[in-house]
């Protein structure tokens, strides 16, 4: 026998995916499609398309190489000031993302608290750079994979690293070879929404990395400037930003379930 | 082509109208809304209350942003009375669309160079920022401040290689502000709206790079429309905007 | 002696307190019902619990204070906790692996190790892909792999469907002699205690209430407890040599007791009657039926009366008595088959 159709639960989910969607497909009908190829071979769209798949990769990996651990320090150790900091490594989140980068140049700027002594010690400084828009994308980005880690960590059994205990494994191999295995599909769902973060990153970056083609000006920057005089010429490179970001998650998402099968 | 941005459009003039909905709340009252160049917050702010003494039971509401959006937002429909930009080119978008009545320009705005207070960097003049060693931001040619500041060293016959070509001008103050850069070319209104954050280094070639501010009443505007562009272009409005640094016309 | 250990651990509202010596070889289980405290005390045989005071000793040498990594112990978990993401064979060459040893060198010892645990064939599976008899096994091989002095067992057989666990359990205890270090087991279960441990340590409230071969402790009971799960009736009484006094009733026993003593005794050396038996046998007193339920192949009746008891009948007795809830019965049980000890 048929259950009856939950329309409850039917109808806020098709409203929802719409209120999702539609704006998409807004795009998708303004598009100007017969510019499309010409505009696509500009080389400043393909620049910008590279630096920020280039970024947003590196940012990811930043991430990763901080975030795990920092998750894994949140979800299985205790200390005073634990909580306080849980809910610091959200700040990113709720911060508007400008204000992110104007506070990333109090600190690592030229005249930052530690950018000062970089400038003065390596003669090196962040804002302009593309390691600049790999730091402000990696601040603003973290969250979200520092978030999704730590949820998998407690849900993940804490038995399995006792018994890796009992067999002579010191944490970090414990770590290593049995909590991050066990977590991976929380490490790898964090770092796809820690990665489209960093994708779509503008605010942060631009106060922080500044806007200069080949070097900070990331798409999302260029669909920004691109807004203030050619709107056709936005649509166009947010298309491509979303085009290409859908692919490689389509992609990635294959290899991963051609993997676990 | 504007109108291929229908739809981020009017989804911003949903929110204009919320905005302007929640403001009409108080019953009797006439209402005039303003769409004014960022530039313009600080002078727009002040003459709206001076409107608002002067017209008993008027509300002014403004809606301060970047030109080019607000133009936008006008051809999408956005409600608004009175338009002041800060290019003629983001006022003829709107004109073109046959929405801006006639057209005055109120103001100039003419570029400086602004250094951090203590001017690391020794900049005196627009030569110097062709030194690699003096870190520079321009706004983007895209916004008005970058085209004036193409224009103005193109007059000049200088190259400058900029560290970074900002989205508007308060973020280039910002860079100069915080000292990440140590110079960018900003107007001369903004280096004074910073209240000594930043200095401002006059350069001759601005001239040749002058913003004009043009002001219009729009399509079905309310009756008070014009009476607000006639107190912007009084000797009482050039007042207050030349004291932030305007020059008059 | 291999292990010696003086166990505290203090919970709120819980207090662990036990004493365990285990010898070399020497299977010791603990058994108690569930909160006794059993697995605690195997978590801090381990080193995943710190021990609030007391002593671990293994071999001449204290542990207490060394971490789990570092104590030359060998844990099987309940549910056994494979890792589920390695093979059979990673499992077991896990503990190699951490001690120090080449991939090859723990593969092979691993490999020899699944070998005599007779899963040569399921090394390269990954566990979900294994029977709980057969994870079971693996389990107990990546304990051993780490060559271990103490080997610890929590409800190792609880996993399993009860068909199963027969041959499990048999098969278990082949192997447990097999170990030469000292082996700690924990279980509720005294069908598991019985046949796995040399020596029972029956653990009530974090305190050792009866310790002794499981013939002893089968026979003589010390506690409600164990003596339900051995299946006897025990009651606590007075001795005075021939007779232990339980409130109203005196019961002959076969063995001559003085003070406070116990008395117990199997279901089957319960018999019931209608009316009164003739002659006059001791250990003998009326009760009314409280209820009755099927035990296996035979009948289990619960009588009340000055003390309760636990009949065991055959089905047919229950027809020929007309054995019903409510009615009075008279009880008799035979002084040769009535043990009585010191309490």
């Amino acid at each position: 026998m048929r259950s009856r159709v939950p329309w409850l639960l039917v109808v806020p989910a098709v409203l929802g995916m719409a209120f999702l969607v539609l704006p998409l497909a807004g795009l998708l009908v303004r598009a100007p499609w017969s510019t499309l190829p010409q505009r696509l071979s500009e080389p400043q769209v393909l620049e910008a398309l590279r630096l920020s798949l280039v970024t947003a990769s590196v940012a990811t990996a930043v991430c990763l190489v901080l975030g795990v651990p920092l998750a894994w320090l949140l979800a299985r150790t205790d200390f005073p000031g634990r909580r306080l900091l849980r809910a610091l490594v959200t700040v990113p989140l709720v911060l508007p993302p400008v204000v992110g980068g104007v506070a990333l140049l109090l600190v690592l700027g030229r005249r930052g608290l530690v950018g000062q002594w970089l400038e003065s010690a390596f003669g090196f400084s962040l804002p302009f750079t593309t390691a600049g828009v790999v730091v402000a994308e990696a601040f603003v980005a973290m969250p979200f994979l520092v978030i999704a880690v730590e949820g998998a960590l407690r849900a993940a059994d804490v038995r399995y690293e006792e018994a890796a205990a009992t067999l002579g494994a010191s944490r970090f191999t414990v770590f290593r070879r049995v909590t991050l295995p066990l977590v991976a599909p929380g490490v790898l769902a964090g770092a796809v929404l820690c990665w489209a973060r960093a994708l779509g990153e503008f605010g942060a970056t631009i106060t922080f990395a500044g806007n200069f083609p080949g070097r900070t000006q990331t798409m999302p920057l260029a669909v920004y400037l691109a807004l203030e005089t050619e709107p056709e010429a936005a649509i166009v490179l947010s298309l491509v930003l979303l085009a290409v970001s859908v692919l490689i998650l389509v992609a990635l998402r294959d290899r991963w379930v051609g993997a676990a099968a | 082509m504007l109108k291929r941005l229908s739809l981020v459009a009017a989804i911003t003039s949903v929110f204009v109208l919320a905005a302007c909905g929640s403001s009409s709340a108080v019953p009797a009252e006439t209402e005039l809304t303003v769409f004014a160049a960022a530039s313009l917050t600080g002078t727009f702010t002040e003459l709206g209350k001076q409107f608002e003494a002067a017209h008993p039971g008027t509300k002014v509401t403004f809606n301060f942003g970047s030109s080019a959006t607000l133009a936008q937002q006008i051809t999408q429909g956005a409600p608004a009375d009175v338009f002041a930009a800060a290019s003629p080119a983001t006022m003829k978008t709107v004109a073109d669309a046959g929405l801006a009545g006639t057209q005055t320009v109120f103001v100039k705005n003419k570029l400086e160079i602004a250094v951090p207070p203590d001017n690391p960097a020794k900049v005196e003049n627009l030569k110097d920022l062709t030194d690699p060693k003096v870190k520079v931001a321009l706004c983007a040619a895209q916004v008005p401040c970058g085209a004036a500041a193409v224009r103005a060293l193109g007059a000049a016959g200088i190259e400058v290689t900029p560290v970074t070509l900002e989205q508007d001008v308060k973020a280039t103050l910002t860079k100069v502000e915080l000292g990440e850069v140590d110079a960018a070319l900003v107007y001369r209104t903004d280096v004074i709206a910073s209240a000594g954050k930043v200095s401002g280094i006059p350069f001759p070639e601005a001239d040749q790079a002058v913003n004009d501010y043009p002001i219009a009443t729009l399509k079905d505007a309310s009756p008070l429309a014009q009476q607000f562009v006639d107190l912007v272009l009084s000797p009482q409005g050039e007042d207050v905007l030349t004291k932030a640094g305007f020059e008059a016309p | 002696m291999t292990l010696r250990a003086r166990i505290v651990v203090r919970r709120p509202a819980f207090r662990l307190d036990l004493d365990l010596t285990v010898g070399r070889g020497e299977v010791v289980t603990l058994l108690g019902p569930n909160g006794a405290g059993k697995t605690t005390a195997l978590r801090a045989l381990a080193g995943l619990i710190p021990l609030t005071e007391g002593s671990i000793e293994l071999d001449g040498v204290r542990i207490e204070r060394e971490p789990a990594e570092r104590r030359p112990v060998g844990v099987v978990f309940q549910d056994y906790l494979l890792f589920p993401h390695l093979s059979a064979l990673d499992n077991v060459a896990f503990g190699p692996r951490c001690q120090g040893r080449s991939k090859a060198e723990a593969r092979l010892r691993a490999r020899e190790l699944l070998d005599r645990m007779g899963l040569a064939e399921f090394s390269s599976v990954r566990p979900h892909r294994l029977s709980g008899g057969q994870a079971q096994r693996v389990a107990l091989a990546r304990a051993l792999a780490v060559e271990p002095r103490l080997l610890l067992l929590d409800e190792p057989l609880a996993a399993l469907d009860a068909h199963t666990r027969l041959e499990i359990r048999s098969e278990l205890r082949r192997r447990l002699t097999g170990f030469d270090g000292a082996t700690v087991l924990v279980t509720h279960d005294p069908l598991d205690a019985m046949v796995l441990a040399d020596r029972l340590v029956v653990v009530e409230d974090g305190a050792v209430v009866q310790e002794g071969t499981p013939a002893e402790i089968a026979r003589r009971p010390r506690t409600d407890y164990v003596a339900r799960l051995v299946g006897l009736n025990l009651f606590r009484g007075e001795g005075d040599g021939d007779r232990v006094t339980v409130g109203d009733l005196a019961f002959a026993a076969g063995e001559r007791v003085s003070g406070p003593a116990f008395v117990a005794f199997a279901p089957r050396a319960v018999a019931l009657y209608r009316t009164r038996p003739d002659g006059s046998p001791r250990n003998l007193w009326e009760g009314r039926i409280d209820g009755i339920e099927r035990h296996g192949d035979h009948i289990r009746v619960h009588v009340d009366g000055p003390v309760p008891v636990a009949a065991d009948v055959t089905p047919a007795a229950v027809a020929e008595l007309d054995l019903t809830p409510g009615r009075r019965i008279w009880v008799s049980v035979k002084a040769t088959e009535t043990h009585a000890y010191p309490a």
